[in-house]
């Protein structure tokens, strides 16, 4: 209620030019929101999302309608719009298609692996009381590394001769996992879940953080044993967090790239590792046909956004 | 809530309308090179810019032509600094170019990335200077018609080559109970009985160790040197058409699925130098190497096999030559410094320092003393002269990649015939080899 109002009704002109005087601030108000000091406070984020998200996106997806090449500054070509050609190129390439399916077989193995062994280490580890900075350090240290220098390591453990074989003994698979065509890219997969289940569980700590200890001594109170305790108050309690793990574990697999080019020799044995990201490094910089690259990378685009859908979708439950 | 709707659309359209201004910005072309600005920047001297390699012998090479040029010309110094690190150099040079920050010379430029750079309008045809052709084919002779590119322009000074010879480790031979001193690797078949005996007697467990990678490139170091041993000097394409879809290519590969399905060399790659780690008995590599295997390996040399025994076989070249950025603003110089440090003075000073080979025609008898002092390096003189380089056509990198794909596919994985790869290879290769 204002004090105008309060004051009684006003009549003529005069209440007339009070209501407008009254809605020019409020107007301004409105546009610059509720906290216009929070707009300055997130201008800095807005600008860098804009800059180096959404313009390069913006630009890629120019580029992947147009015959393009990367120029020297001053030289004119001809970059003629070529609508779908680079898409058709892109998705009748039997190497892209194998790419495709190379990532399938990847997120299927990595995803639920990265999901479920995060979130049961997550619940230990939160249980544990003595050494807990010890086993938290320990599982975000290969998260940390260097991929260069933990690729050698696994090398070391799956090549030919390495570890692994050794204690296979007659068991080991021939030809040897990082050569064998099937076994290539879930060994990708497992290595990759190993790297970066420290930051995944850290993850989940947080959010195991917020499930209040009453419901599970209520529980133990009611009989509920550990495996009942965890699947119904730990499992639920950390749903949110299991749609973010889910989705950052999508996003990153779907965009492999170091692995393959390291561990399997560039997408080896055969492609059977091939990655998409892997050919648009291929096409787009070593080749220098960066439509092409970036139609693909449309491509990708997409199929992570509709894939991450079903996930939240599925994951997420009814929680908004 | 209706603050929050409002707010998204601003940031909605803010974003629309950055976007849209960058695709306005694409859309747009800068003016063109004019001809005129372009001769007068081939005659304009001053400061410029050079990148070298980062391989340490090169790098004191580079230091000390740079200190002799600037002490004579202090008013055109050079300013000169290590190819910045990346993936390959050729990444970094082509961002560089579109960037517009590319060097003058680049003494490292890899001819298989000519083509591209050119078309990227990265290049300055060297021809463009008034003693350009000349020059080049003063120093180079007819070896330098290689480098030419299709516009019949030359957009590389040739200027080192490695060419790639069998190693072999003597005191390995030797434990197989081979004859280390005259080895029997004269010719395709006695390489593959060589590698056998090799690797059943026990001596090693991979005759040879070439890398098994996708990159575009390790065809140089596997297929290329035997097919150009095979074939007097053929390269991969001639007139604009695939050459390897033939009787010797097919040889070469059959060759090296054999090695493979025997086991012989190894389908994993190896992180390190297998040859200089005593893991594999036999290597092909260049006259860079004598120096690396200093110390670690009882190495031997010989010339890569060929179909049958030869005392005249090609193989790689493995070159790496000079070239001219159209960001150089002083191009006068930078051609004066081309020349200087491809002088007889600096070539021999490269050949003394780094024991790569300069490409010049009169390379044996330029240095004498050179090469009766260090004999090792006599066999990489005399197979400088007979060196098969990358055609020089466009999509080249796309050729090379689409080669090693059918590669890997049939002769080192096995998973579709000989001749079917080299097939669809072909191809594809005379289809990329055709657009411009």
């Amino acid at each position: 209620m204002s004090l105008r109002s309060a004051g009684g009704p006003a009549t003529g002109d005069t209440a007339g030019r009070t209501v407008d005087q009254r809605q020019a601030p409020r107007k301004r108000k409105n546009f610059l929101g509720r906290q216009p000091l929070g707009l300055l406070f997130s201008a800095p984020y807005v600008i860098f999302v804009l800059g180096v998200l959404a313009y390069p996106l913006g630009y890629a997806v120019y580029i992947s309608f147009h015959q393009f090449f990367f120029t020297a500054p001053g030289v004119q070509v001809d970059r003629p719009f070529v609508g779908l050609d680079n898409y058709i190129t892109v998705l009748s390439d039997p190497e892209v298609q194998r790419s495709f399916a190379n990532i399938g077989v990847f997120l299927v193995i990595n995803v639920p692996l990265t999901v479920g062994l995060s979130l049961v280490l997550a619940n230990a580890l939160n249980r544990v009381t003595r050494l807990k900075t010890f086993f938290r350090v320990s599982y975000y240290v290969p998260y940390v590394t260097a991929s260069v220098a933990v690729v050698g390591v696994w090398l070391f453990l799956f090549q030919q001769n390495g570890l692994v074989n050794a204690i296979l003994g007659p068991l080991a698979p021939n030809p040897s996992w990082l050569t064998n065509s099937w076994l290539a890219m879930p060994t990708v997969a497992l290595y990759v879940t190993w790297k970066q289940l420290g930051f995944f569980i850290l993850l989940y700590l947080a959010a195991l953080q917020n499930i209040p200890d009453e419901l599970y001594e209520s529980a133990s109170m009611d009989g509920g044993n550990k495996w009942i305790q965890f699947w119904n108050i730990t499992v639920p309690g950390v749903r949110s967090a299991s749609v973010l793990v889910t989705l950052l574990a999508t996003i990153t697999g779907a965009n492999l790239f170091t692995e393959p080019y390291l561990l399997t020799g560039g997408g080896g044995p055969d492609g059977a590792s091939t990655s998409p990201v892997f050919l648009m490094y291929q096409k787009g910089i070593l080749q220098g046909n960066p439509d092409v690259a970036a139609a693909l990378g449309v491509v990708l685009v997409i199929g992570v956004l509709l894939i991450a859908l079903i996930q939240k979708r599925l994951v997420g439950g009814k929680e908004d | 809530m209706k603050h929050g709707k409002f707010g998204s659309r601003v940031l909605s359209l803010t974003a629309i309308a950055v976007i849209g201004a960058g695709l306005a910005a694409c859309g747009g072309g800068a003016s063109s090179n004019t001809a005129s600005g372009a001769s007068s920047a081939t005659t304009a001297k001053g400061p410029i810019k050079i990148w070298y390699s980062n391989n340490e012998f090169e790098v004191k090479w580079g230091k000390d032509m740079v200190a002799s040029w600037n002490a004579a010309h202090p008013d055109q110094p050079i300013d000169a600094q290590e190819i910045p690190a990346g993936k390959t150099s050729e990444e970094v040079i082509g961002a560089a170019i579109t960037a517009g920050n590319a060097p003058c010379l680049v003494f490292n430029t890899a001819p298989v990335a000519v083509p591209q750079f050119q078309k990227q309008g990265g290049l300055v045809p060297l021809d463009s200077f008034p003693d350009g052709a000349q020059y080049i084919k003063d120093r180079t002779g007819d070896l330098a018609n290689q480098y030419k590119s299709s516009d019949g322009k030359m957009y590389q000074l040739p200027w080192k080559s490695n060419p790639v010879v069998l190693f072999y480790n003597k005191d390995l031979f030797a434990k197989a109970g081979l004859d280390p001193a005259n080895p029997k690797l004269g010719t395709q078949q006695e390489f593959l009985d060589t590698a056998r005996t090799l690797v059943k007697s026990g001596a090693t467990q991979t005759a040879i160790w070439p890398s098994p990678t996708s990159d575009f490139y390790q065809p140089w170091f596997d297929f290329y040197p035997f097919y150009a041993a095979s074939t007097q000097g053929t390269q991969l394409l001639k007139d604009g058409k695939s050459t390897f879809d033939s009787d010797q290519g097919k040889q070469v590969a059959t060759m090296f699925q054999t090695l493979y399905k025997e086991n012989l060399a190894s389908k994993e790659a190896y992180k390190g130098d297998s040859f200089a780690d005593g893991k594999s008995a036999m290597a092909l590599a260049g006259p860079w190497a004598i120096d690396a295997y200093k110390g670690k390996v009882n190495w031997g040399t010989v010339p890569v096999p060929g179909t049958q025994a030869q005392t005249d076989g090609s193989t790689f070249s493995d070159a790496k030559n000079i070239a001219m950025y159209s960001a150089c603003k002083n191009q006068g110089t930078a051609w004066e410094v081309m020349k200087f440090a491809t002088s007889k003075e600096q070539d021999g000073k490269l050949l003394s320092g780094t024991g790569q080979m300069p490409m010049r025609k009169d390379l044996t008898t330029a240095y004498p003393d050179y090469f009766n002092q260090n004999p090792a390096y006599k066999t990489f003189a005399d197979q400088a002269a007979r060196t098969v380089e990358v055609p020089n056509v466009s999509n080249s990198v796309q050729i090379w990649q689409t080669f090693r794909d059918a590669w890997s596919k049939s002769v080192i994985f096995g998973n579709q015939s000989i001749d079917d790869a080299f097939k669809g290879a072909s191809d594809k290769i005379n289809q990329l080899a055709a657009q411009k």
